[in-house]
C-alpha cells in the first residue's frame, strides 16, 4: 500500500517501482536476509542466556519478532549510506556490517568494544562508519540522521541515503515529530521504518495513538508512506528496497510502517505477562524467523541440510565472539581517564 | 569606527563563514532579509548562499541536525532565538552532544548561541540565564563573554573547539557595549581575566554583571576601597586558579551572577574557594544572584529581581566591614 504526499509541483503520483532483480537474485537476497535474521536470533538467544546466567549487567533487549523488517533495513544500504538503528535492530545492524564482536563486547562491557564499558547493550554504534550510536530518548536520532544527510549534500556527495528506525511508541515523542518534520523540510534522502510491535514497554497501542494507522501520518509530514506485514520477509524486502531506491533518487522522505508483535518482553527482565493470549493468535504475531524458514524449505531455496549448516556456522561465530569478549578486560576505574571532552585544556578540574 | 557587541558576533560569523567552508548557521528567522530576531546574521544569507538556513520552530531537531552535521565533518553554529527556548533542546545538547565523545570517542563540534539574560520588559520566557544549568552536565564548554572583544574572539574559538560549546551572549550588551575596533588577538579560552585589580575584595562574575561589578568598584573606590573584579569568561571550565590567586590577594570574595540562586556558577565559585582556599579568606564569602522567582515583566520588578549596582554595593560593603 502506498500513500503519496508531496509538496507543490512535485505532487505527481507514480506507482511503486518493482525491484528490477531477476528471480534468482531475489532468492539469493531472500536467503541473505534470512541469514541476518538467523544471526540476530541465535546471537540474541545467547545474550539472553548470558543475562540469565548473570554474565550481563544492566539489560538485554531482543529484536525477537522484528528480524524480517530489521534485516530488510540493513541489507539495501551501501558504503556511504547511514544507518540509525534503535533498540530491536540486531538483524539490521548485522546486515549493515556491525561485527558480532561489537555486540558481545558492548553487552559484556569489554574495554575493547566500541563503547569501552562506558555505555552498554543496544546503546552502541560506530559514528565514523555511519552506524549512529543511539541514545535512549526516542526520536532523538532522527534529526541527527537529517544532519548527516544534510552535511553530505553540502559536501557534494551524491546518491547516498539514510535509514533510521523507530517504534510505534517512539513515534509519540515531541522529538520524533520535530525530526520527521525537519527531514521533510530539508528534503533529505531519508527512509524511516517504524515497527509497530504493539507494545511500548507495557503500554498497548490504544494508549499511544489514536489514528487508524501510523502510516497515515506520512501525508501530514509530506512523506511517501508504505504499510507492510513485518512478518513477511518478501514484503519487507520489496517495500523497503523500493523506499530506499525512492529516497536515493531524490523523492521525498519515505515512511514504512511494519506490523509485528514483540515476541519478548521489553527487556529480558520483563515477562510480558500483560500481552493477552488473543493477540498472540493474530497474523501479525507470527514468528518471522519460523515463517521465513518455512518459505525457504517450501520453495526449495535451501534444503534442511543447508539450513542446519547455516545455523551451525552462525552458532560457531557467536560462540567465538562470546569466548573472545569474555577473556577481555573490563574497564578499570584507575585506568579510566574520566574525560568527557576531547579538548584536554578545557576539561574542568575541581579538586574534589 | 566603533563596533557593538552584537556587531562583533555578526563579524565573527562572517569571518567564520568566509574562512571555513565547514561552517554553516542554522536557526529560526536567521536567513533572508530579516537576519535574525536580533539581526546577528543580517546580510549573511545573501553573502553566503546555502549556508545560513532558516529552520522550523524545532529547537530539538535544530540541535539534532547540527550534531549529525558535525559528525559528518561540518562546524555548525545554531542560533537559539532566545536562550530560554533551548530548554526544548536540552536533551540533544546534554544527553546527545554532551555524552557523545565519552561514549563513542567521537567528539561533536557544535556551537550553540544562546541570546541570554534580562532586558526590560522581556518577562519570564525571554530573559533567562542558563549557563549554570548547562555547566552542571558533563561534556560541554560554557562561554559567557562580557566584552565586545571577547564576544568576537570567543565565538571564533568556540567553532574551532572539537567539543560542544554553549556560547551565552548577553542581550543587554548587544547594543550597550561598544569597542573601538575588533581585536587581533584572543585571550586563551578557559582563562579568567582580572578586569580591574584591587586588594580589598574580589568580585568574581561574568557576562553583563561584569559591568555592574566594575561600576560598584568605581563607586567604592571613592570610599577608599580597592575592589578586584574577575571576569570568568568561560564558566565551564571554571578557572579556579585565577580566582584563588585573586582571593589570596584580597582575602574577601563576592560572587555575582544573573541566574537563579539555587546552585549555579556563583555557588560553584564559593564552593571551590572555600574547599581549596579556605585559609585565604578573611571574611565569609557571599554571593548575589537573581531572586528565586520567574523573571518578572515589569521594569520595576525586573530591576530588583536581578543583581544590580545597589544590591552588589550593599553586599560588598557588608563583606568589607567584617
Amino acid at each position: 500500500m502506498l500513500q503519496t504526499a508531496q509538496r507543490g509541483k512535485k505532487s505527481k503520483k507514480t506507482a511503486p517501482e518493482k525491484p528490477a532483480s531477476k528471480k534468482g537474485q531475489v532468492h539469493e537476497r531472500y536467503v541473505e536476509a534470512f541469514r541476518w535474521m538467523l544471526t540476530a536470533r541465535i546471537l540474541e538467544d545467547k545474550l539472553a542466556s548470558l543475562y540469565r546466567g548473570g554474565m550481563i549487567v544492566g539489560g538485554v533487549y531482543l529484536g525477537r519478532g522484528q528480524e524480517a523488517v530489521s534485516a530488510a533495513c540493513g541489507i539495501f544500504l551501501k558504503k556511504g549510506d547511514v544507518f540509525g538503528p534503535l533498540i530491536r535492530d540486531q538483524a539490521g545492524r548485522s546486515a549493515f556490517g556491525e561485527p558480532l564482536l561489537d555486540v558481545v563486547r558492548t553487552y559484556l562491557g569489554s574495554v575493547k568494544g566500541p563503547m569501552r564499558g562506558r555505555d552498554g547493550n543496544i546503546h552502541r554504534g560506530r559514528p565514523r562508519e555511519n552506524e549512529l550510536a543511539m541514545i535512549s530518548h526516542l526520536g532523538a536520532m532522527i534529526p541527527v540522521m537529517v544532519g548527516k544527510l544534510l552535511a553530505k549534500r553540502m559536501k557534494g556527495e551524491k546518491e547516498f541515503v539514510g535509514l533510521t528506525t523507530l517504534g510505534e511508541g517512539g513515534m509519540q515523542t515531541g522529538a520524533s515529530h520535530e525530526g520527521l518534520n525537519i527531514a521533510a523540510v530539508e528534503q533529505v534522502p531519508l527512509v524511516v521504518v517504524v515497527t509497530n510491535n504493539h507494545w511500548a514497554y507495557s503500554t498497548p497501542n490504544e494508549r499511544e495513538f489514536a489514528c487508524a494507522n501510523l502510516v497515515d501520518r506520512a501525508i501530514g509530514y509530506g512523506y511517501e508512506g508504505h504499510k507492510i506485514d513485518g512478518t513477511d520477509l518478501n514484503q519487507c524486502l520489496e517495500v523497503i528496497e523500493t523506499a530506499v531506491k525512492r529516497a536515493r533518487a531524490g523523492r521525498p522522505p519515505q515512511l514504512v510502517v511494519a506490523e509485528v508483535l514483540r515476541l519478548a518482553g521489553h527487556g529480558e527482565h520483563d515477562d510480558a505477562s500483560y500481552v493477552p493470549q488473543e493477540m498472540k493468535a493474530q497474523p501479525f504475531a507470527q514468528d518471522p524467523v519460523a515463517r521465513t524458514e518455512k518459505y525457504i524449505l517450501e520453495n526449495g531455496l535451501l534444503d534442511e541440510d543447508k539450513l542446519k549448516q547455516m545455523r551451525a556456522e552462525i552458532a560457531k561465530q557467536v560462540d567465538e565472539a562470546v569466548a573472545t569478549a569474555q577473556q577481555e578486560d573490563p574497564p578499570y576505574p584507575r585506568e579510566e581517564d574520566w574525560r568527557s571532552m576531547s579538548t584536554d585544556e578545557l576539561i574542568d578540574k575541581p579538586s574534589f | 569606527m566603533s563596533v557593538t557587541y552584537l556587531e562583533a558576533i555578526r563579524e565573527a560569523q562572517t569571518k567564520l563563514l568566509r574562512e571555513d567552508e565547514r561552517v554553516f548557521i542554522y536557526g529560526q528567522d536567521i536567513a533572508g532579509k530579516f537576519g535574525g530576531a536580533f539581526k546577528a546574521t543580517k546580510g549573511l544569507a545573501e553573502k553566503f548562499p546555502g549556508r545560513v538556513l532558516n529552520t522550523p520552530i524545532s529547537e530539538d531537531a535544530m540541535i539534532g541536525t547540527a550534531i549529525g552535521a558535525a559528525l559528518e565533518g561540518m562546524r555548525p553554529i545554531v542560533e537559539m532565538q532566545f536562550a530560554d527556548f533551548s530548554s526544548i533542546a536540552l536533551n540533544q545538547i546534554l544527553n546527545n552532544a554532551g555524552t557523545h565523545y565519552y561514549r563513542t570517542n567521537v567528539p561533536v563540534p557544535i556551537t550553540v548561541r544562546l541570546p541570554s539574560g534580562g532586558t526590560k520588559g522581556s518577562g519570564p520566557f525571554h530573559s533567562q540565564s542558563m549557563e549554570g544549568l548547562y555547566s552542571h552536565y558533563p561534556g560541554v564548554v560554557v562561554m559567557t563573554p562580557a566584552t565586545v572583544e571577547d564576544a568576537y574572539t570567543m565565538l571564533i574559538d568556540a567553532v574551532a573547539i572539537d567539543d560542544p560549546v554553549v556560547y551565552c551572549e548577553h542581550k543587554y550588551l548587544y547594543y550597550h557595549l561598544k569597542a573601538d575596533a575588533l581585536p587581533k588577538e584572543s585571550f586563551p579560552v578557559g582563562k579568567a581575566r582580572i578586569v580591574r585589580p584591587g586588594r580589598d575584595l574580589t568580585i568574581v562574575t561574568y557576562s553583563a554583571m561584569v559591568h555592574e561589578a566594575l561600576a560598584v568598584a568605581g563607586e567604592l573606590q571613592r570610599d577608599g576601597f580597592e575592589i578586584e573584579v574577575v571576569d570568568l569568561r568561560t564558566v565551564k571550565p571554571l578557572d579556579t586558579q585565577t580566582v584563588l590567586a585573586s582571593v589570596a590577594r584580597t582575602g574577601r570574595l563576592l560572587a555575582v551572577g544573573e541566574a537563579f540562586p539555587w546552585g549555579g556558577v556563583t555557588a560553584e565559585v564559593i564552593s571551590r574557594v572555600t574547599t581549596e582556599g579556605f585559609q585565604l579568606l578573611d571574611a565569609a564569602p557571599a554571593r548575589i544572584n537573581a531572586k528565586d522567582t520567574p523573571i518578572p515583566y515589569h521594569p520595576n520588578l525586573w530591576s530588583e529581581h536581578r543583581p544590580n549596582r545597589k544590591s552588589i554595593a550593599t553586599k560588598a560593603r557588608q563583606i568589607l566591614q567584617e
